[in-house]
């Protein structure tokens, strides 16, 4: 029992991980209609602004966290919206797709250029210590870990459902055009959600580096696992990508555990499959239908 | 002026003839002048991938050897031209790679470091009969009589019977849980360690194998503290060394950590922190041992390249102090020669310095030479045991 709950705890942490950066992959696809297959990669460099910012600054790790979420939001938020998602998008989803694709080959080959293809250490937002609840041991890292990414979470959903901004940008979402008729400005709304996805991978990046080391590789596995937790959960639901997350986080460390760890890699795969057969909107999306 | 055009440029006589003095000059060996000024050593290693850790070392301890031997002159007046061609962990771009810089006829080939791309380009060195000088230890590498391959590490037949008397003898362990990366290196690795418990009458308990890049071992970890082994011994990369340290130390896993070098390593100790503390296990080389040699290529590399080299950096070092004791000793750069010397030969510290310590080539390419026992006290390891050369 003491095992499936570290199981599930483990998962959860790890799911809580996928689920920030699957809540970014939601939000990018409802404000704007962009898949950014860059998005594992933008959970990656964050780690490495930090340790630019700790070693070549010599700032502190909270300011060169701080340093590193601003950067981030700047660099893949405003600069990725502005540089490559607006002009590309006017021809098109799929130039949009193939550029989010070249973008995250720059940036994996630049960071390994430009730092080293060797994992660095990165420091944690906690000390090393372990919690016993009813006889199972957690490590403190773990909880921190579920704890920030679920208040995360839970501040953007109440920033979106319950803020005058939050539902500007959730009607942006819904219908560009009747919230533009309304007096909103739409593009500023589609800008916020690039600084909010961006500043979202910034957090998944600091919490996940200290566990997986800061590596120019780290976004291949986050990127496919938070791509099929957003499917999972429901693409068009940033609630519904958060259940996904931590539910391929619980489903993968399980079975790892009690079915095979070899096939543990396929296993996002095969319920991306799955889904995409039985229930392509997702445990929590809903139908959308489109005209052509 | 009679040779120019009213133009003013060259005529077409002029530029003939100097197009035919510089093919003459080519033709009479201006151009092989120059190429056999230096001697082509490609060193076709991991520097990206899972890899990376074990071949930035290895380069980089090849590179510091370079340039001393450079500096005075070379192997025999001739400079070494030794470019670093990157594998990315991948077995088939390293066979690629080594077909590529076969076509340029090299003297030598250094690396691979990963056991999978050392057999998978060591027929191919072979059959141009070339000396290839690797850095894996899976153990079927020179089992399979290839008179061109040469180690300079332990292979698993060498290093696990010393694992397994220290398991038996230090710790006292009734069984042991064993953790391993599948890849060739970790296969074999597994593969000697269990025969070598099953000699011992030491069980197994639980036998995980992991992937190669691995970043998530909270399962593995839960499954190695359900097997409640007296020992767990692991044989994974450095780069999932660490991670696996982390978690375990996330996860409280109170069972003694046993490894071979690679957990051990300095990377390790650098990526794990605080977690390495603890580890035990062989060591194969080390800066940290008390040998002076090992101690001052420690510093020269550390000065040299700004961080604390591990086991692959003085690997890569003695490669190219192999070679250069071979070519002087035979006075000819000669391929197949060198693999022949090699074979059987020792190799003293008095008569190439480079060596570092004393090592002997057997027959199949193995080498013999002292070892360490090691612990990680306090983020740094300690060596508190030398064992001695196998052959003595």
């Amino acid at each position: 029992m003491s095992s499936f709950l570290q199981l599930l705890v483990s998962g959860l942490a790890t799911g809580a991980i996928y689920a920030l950066v699957a809540v970014g992959f939601s939000l990018l696809w409802q404000a704007s209609q962009t898949i950014n297959f860059a998005q594992g990669e933008f959970v990656m460099v964050p780690a490495f602004f930090v340790l630019v910012a700790m070693h070549g600054l010599g700032l502190p790790f909270p300011a060169a966290a701080l340093a590193g979420i601003a950067v981030a939001a700047i660099l893949l938020g405003l600069l990725f919206r502005r540089a490559v998602v607006a002009p590309m998008l006017q021809h098109g989803l799929l130039p949009l797709v193939v550029s989010t694709i070249a973008l995250s080959i720059f940036m994996r080959e630049a960071v390994k250029d430009f730092y080293s293809a060797q994992a660095q250490p990165f420091p944690s937002l906690v000390a090393d210590r372990d919690i016993e609840v009813f006889g199972t041991v957690f490590s403190l890292q773990s909880l921190v870990v579920l704890a920030v990414a679920v208040l995360v979470t839970a501040g953007l959903h109440v920033f979106l459902q319950h803020t005058r901004l939050g539902r500007m940008m959730q009607a942006t979402a819904q219908n560009r055009a009747v919230a533009q008729i309304v007096g909103i400005d739409v593009d500023r709304m589609v800008l916020l959600t690039f600084l909010i996805n961006a500043m979202l991978c910034a957090v998944a990046s600091i919490l996940i580096s200290p566990i997986y080391l800061a590596k120019f590789t780290n976004g291949e596995t986050l990127g496919q696992a938070a791509f099929v937790a957003a499917i999972i959960g429901g693409f068009n639901q940033t609630r519904g990508a958060m259940v996904g997350g931590l539910l391929l986080g619980v489903l993968d460390n399980l079975c790892a555990a009690y079915l095979s760890a070899q096939y543990r890699s396929a296993l996002p795969l095969f319920l991306l499959v799955l889904f995409i057969l039985f229930r392509p909107q997702g445990l929590m999306g809903r139908v959308e239908e489109r005209t052509v | 002026m009679g040779h120019e055009t009213a133009r003013g440029g060259p005529s077409r006589r002029t530029s003939l003839l100097a197009l035919g003095a510089f093919a003459a000059a080519l033709g009479t060996g201006f151009g092989p002048a120059a190429a056999q000024d230096t001697v082509f050593i490609p060193n076709v290693v991991e520097l990206s991938g899972a890899g990376a850790v074990s071949g930035t070392n290895w380069r980089d301890g090849i590179t510091l050897a370079v340039e001393e031997i450079n500096a005075k002159g070379g192997i025999l007046g001739k400079k070494l031209n030794v470019p670093h061609i990157d594998t990315q962990s991948d077995a088939s771009i390293a066979r690629a790679q080594v077909q590529k810089v076969l076509d340029d006829k090299p003297y030598v080939i250094l690396g691979p470091v990963f056991s999978g791309s050392v057999l998978v380009t060591m027929t191919l060195a072979q059959n141009a009969e070339i000396p290839e000088i690797v850095g894996g230890e899976a153990a079927a590498i020179t089992q399979k009589g290839n008179p061109f391959v040469f180690r300079t590490a332990f292979g698993q037949q060498f290093s696990m019977p010393k694992i397994a008397n220290y398991i038996r003898d230090g710790l006292k362990a009734k069984n042991v849980a064993v953790l391993w990366v599948n890849n060739d290196f970790g296969k074999g690795g597994r593969d000697n360690f269990a025969k070598e418990m099953q000699a011992r009458g030491i069980k197994v308990v639980a036998d995980i194998s992991t992937e190669s890049g691995q970043v998530d071992f909270a399962s593995d970890v839960v499954k190695l503290k359900a097997a409640n082994a007296d020992a767990v011994f692991v044989y994974t990369n450095e780069e999932e060394s660490a991670r696996f340290l982390k978690e375990a130390r996330k996860q409280s896993l109170q069972a003694p950590l046993i490894g071979e070098t690679t957990l051990l390593s300095q990377k390790v100790i650098e990526l794990a922190g605080d977690a390495a503390n603890g580890v035990k296990g062989h060591v194969g080389l080390s800066s940290d041992a008390p040998v002076p040699a090992l101690a001052a290529f420690g510093e020269k590399f550390k000065k040299r390249f700004n961080y604390a080299n591990d086991h692959n950096g003085i690997k890569g070092y003695i490669a190219v102090y192999m070679i250069k004791h071979v070519t002087e000793k035979m006075g000819k750069f000669d391929s197949k020669g060198l693999a022949d010397t090699l074979h059987g030969l020792t190799i003293t510290p008095e008569q190439e310095p480079g060596i570092l310590m004393e090592a002997t080539w057997d027959k199949n390419g193995d080498i013999d030479r002292a070892s360490f026992l090691g612990e990680v006290v306090g983020g740094k390891q300690k060596i508190v045991e030398v064992l001695p050369k196998l052959g003595k």
